[in-house]
């Protein structure tokens, strides 16, 4: 058989371990250990102690609370922004606007994202200074604890920015695929005022299209890690922050109660995926009678309005954000009511750029080597697709938000245990496997459409013309599809980047990239420095992008733009 | 023998024949067969190429200069295919859509390609990109392709129905000559029965 052949013909099976085996094999780790079981620390007598241990640990229920809200509250309100607005505003200026602003958004890392509302809305950070004194009264910082509120508040807003441009996007290409435009007319033609119409005839069928993307949301941001360490509260920290702290803990008894913690962390947020299922079923009963109800509108300028304000906020508190750490990463003294720094130095960077070697490297090595096998893995499976669509393996797609659903702070400790015990050394190849799992399913899912979308005909036509399926897979299929090939790549690059957890954890804190870096000086006082750590962060995705979005344009050069 | 055979050629889904069909093209001549959309016109080509979606389910048999095409793939069936859309390589020239065809054994492949673009006017088009040629001259080169292919038969899938009226005429003339010269089979499908007259042989009702 080719190679192309055989990598078509395995690539399926092989993202199906990717997707399926880790989270397994990782949720395996830590439910034996659970329940008392893991010989290898003496633990071989099966039993609730570890759960005891867990039960008595201050502030757990406050714990469990802060995680569930965060989790339900964040995409409750990140959706109604991007419903509301999306309903209120398509085809306007500004809407187009905000799609430019947004997609850029989308590519900065959670960690630079809540790093920049940090410096913004801190007692010292850049809004206080605005307002001061002029407005504020403030001669010195406030004494106020708002970020690290004590319910989690700013780690939820932080969590806001960061959704909202998610769920924008892949509400937007839903939009297309339930022909919301077709809708839309109808229902005007019928009388409807937007939203009215909006709500009644686009939103039941879109939800379904984008209901596996909310979930994961949810599932993200009752465990996320990263936001909770920058943003959360700290007596006690959310869930998610407490598991990593426990599972941590020099004392190797403590890895039966930090597996008790994990496997709680996913009833947790399997709990706020029940609860939203629960919400779905009764929104669908109760709105039922008032989708034909007749109503041709309803506080259309309110709700419209509402949408624009909370999509205009993101994006200003996102932009603000960012050019704050532009700001302090060049900022020399800077008083405290003073709006401006009152010298700009380049000392920052200068150290900066001292420190950045290491993390830089390993980042960027991790995040081409992941992107790389996630596009190779993804060509293969979807290729194995459109060769045998009868035979095609449904199999990896069921299991393409396994990794996106089951709270990875559980899972990856799982595996961390697995890697111990079999003597797995952590280092960069194991965070380049684990970067695998949360890459690979973005890379499927910028990709997919594009390959399914793809007139069936071009490759029967070089079939006819005498090429072979490999031939016409390297001469037709990846030519025409090289542009989305490479934005995937782009999008598979921004989500290495971002990840924090994996690389914490499967490289033992070994192998350090700019994210986890970052996370690291957030507690330590020179803002400026993380101010530059977390800069650099952000901008490597769009770096990505830029090369994406430039290499086609510089390749498809030779063919056109020969004019007869 | 040669020529194209459909020997009780006969395509199902899901138990409902959607066609039956017994016929003969001989070398040069042009079968045309008419039928509304959705008589499945475009299945019976795509039987035929061996691109059949393998939901669909045949009897019969093909067979083109004597030899069976059942079980083969269509790179080995010498089938070409000329859709209604001229579907020219965005990413290739003009010179490489036709060199694409060419087979890889000939020793003088450019030398091929160059031929085939004066023999059809088109001398000097081979560096251009396909977005520059008008839709005529798009759909010659089509045809060139797939001729460079050396097929031994051809199939139209509605080639002239996306051409305006006064294009339409030429581009049938052209191609029905140049099918006729290359001495190859050709089944033509079309909802028009203007096209049907003018291919000059047998038409057949689905």
């Amino acid at each position: 058989m080719k190679p192309l052949s055989a990598w078509v013909h395995i690539s399926p099976w092989l993202v199906l371990v990717v997707l399926a085996g880790p989270v397994l094999a990782g949720l395996a780790g830590i439910v034996l250990p659970a329940f008392g079981w893991l010989p290898a620390l003496g633990g071989d007598t099966p039993g609730f102690h570890a759960w005891r241990q867990l039960s008595e640990q201050p502030g757990l229920f406050r714990m469990v609370i802060i995680s569930l809200v965060s989790g339900l509250l964040t995409t409750a309100v990140s959706l109604a922004i991007v419903s509301l607005f999306v309903a209120g505003w398509s085809g306007t200026r500004a809407f187009r606007a905000v799609e430019r602003c947004l997609s850029p958004l989308l590519s900065v890392p959670h960690a630079a994202a809540a790093l920049a509302l940090m410096f913004l809305i801190a007692p010292s950070g850049l809004l206080a200074r605005w307002v001061s004194p002029w407005l504020s009264g403030w001669q010195q910082p406030p004494d106020l604890l708002i970020v690290n509120d004590v319910w989690g508040f700013s780690m939820m807003a932080g969590l806001v920015v960061k959704e909202v441009p998610f769920l924008f996007l892949v509400t937007l290409a839903a939009l297309r695929q339930c022909h919301a435009g077709d809708r839309m007319r109808l229902a005007r033609s019928l009388g409807y005022a937007p939203m009215a119409g909006w709500f009644r005839a686009v939103f039941p069928a879109l939800y379904p299209l984008i209901r596996l993307p909310v979930y994961a949301v949810i599932a993200y941001a009752s465990a996320a890690v990263d936001v909770g360490l920058i943003l959360g509260p700290t007596s006690p920290p959310p869930l998610s922050v407490a598991v990593l702290g426990w599972l941590n803990d020099p004392r190797l008894d403590m890895r039966f109660m930090a597996s008790a913690g994990a496997l709680l962390q996913v009833l947790v947020t399997v709990g706020a995926l029940s609860v939203w299922w629960l919400g779905e079923r009764l929104v669908t009963g109760i709105s039922a009678g008032w989708l034909v109800s007749g109503g041709r509108r309803c506080a259309d300028r309110w709700w419209s309005g509402a949408g624009l304000v909370g999509v205009m906020l993101t994006v200003l508190l996102a932009a603000s954000g960012l050019l704050g750490l532009l700001i302090w990463s060049f900022a020399g003294f800077w008083s405290f009511p003073a709006n401006w720094p009152g010298q700009w130095t380049m000392t920052t960077w200068e150290r900066a750029v001292l420190l950045l070697g290491d993390p830089l490297r390993n980042a960027a090595l991790v995040g081409v080597v992941a992107t790389l096998l996630s596009v190779l893995l993804v060509l293969g499976w979807l290729e194995n697709g459109a060769r045998s669509p009868l035979r095609a393996t449904r199999l990896p797609q069921r299991a393409l938000y396994l990794p996106l659903i089951v709270p990875a702070v559980a899972f990856l400790f799982g595996l961390v245990m697995l890697q111990a015990l079999l003597g797995i050394q952590p280092g960069l190849a194991s965070v380049v496997l684990g970067h695998l799992v949360f890459v690979l399913p973005y890379v499927y899912l910028s990709l997919s459409e594009s390959y399914r979308r793809m007139d069936p005909r071009w490759i029967q036509l070089a079939r006819t013309l005498g090429a072979s399926p490999d031939r016409a897979f390297f001469r037709v299929r990846l030519p025409m599809l090289m542009a989305p090939c490479l934005t995937a790549a782009a999008v598979g690059f921004a989500v290495s980047i971002g990840q924090y957890l994996p690389t914490v954890l499967l490289g033992a804190g070994r192998v350090t990239t700019v994210t986890t870096e970052a996370v690291a000086l957030a507690s330590g006082g020179d803002r400026r420095i993380v101010a530059a750590f977390a800069l650099t962060q952000a901008v490597l995705p769009a770096v990505g992008y830029a090369l994406a979005l430039g290499l086609p344009a510089l390749l498809m050069r030779r063919t056109r733009r020969i004019r007869p | 023998m040669k020529g194209l055979k459909l020997d009780h050629l006969q395509i199902a889904l899901n138990d409902t024949v959607l066609l039956r069909l017994d016929a003969r093209v001989r070398p040069g001549e042009v079968l045309a067969v008419m039928g509304p959309s959705g008589s499945g016109k475009s299945t019976l080509l795509s039987c035929i190429a061996g691109t059949l979606d393998p939901v669909f389910r045949t009897g019969g048999c093909v067979q083109l200069d004597g030899r069976d095409l059942d079980g083969l793939p269509p790179e080995q069936r010498q089938v070409g295919l000329l859709f209604q859309d001229a579907l020219l390589f965005p990413h290739l020239s003009v010179a490489g859509n036709v060199l694409f065809g060419v087979p890889r054994h000939h020793a003088d492949r450019r030398e091929k390609v160059e031929a085939l673009l004066r023999d059809a006017g088109l001398e000097g088009f081979g560096p251009r990109g396909p977005q520059t040629l008008s839709g005529g001259q798009k759909a010659r080169v089509a045809l060139l392709r797939t001729l460079a292919a050396e097929p031994r038969a051809i199939l139209l899938d509605e080639p002239f129905s996306s051409l305006d009226a006064t294009l339409r005429g030429e581009m049938r003339q052209y191609v029905f000559d140049r099918i006729r010269r290359a001495g190859v089979p050709a089944l033509l499908v079309t909802h028009d029965r203007e096209d049907a007259i003018a291919s000059g042989g047998h038409i057949v009702e689905l």
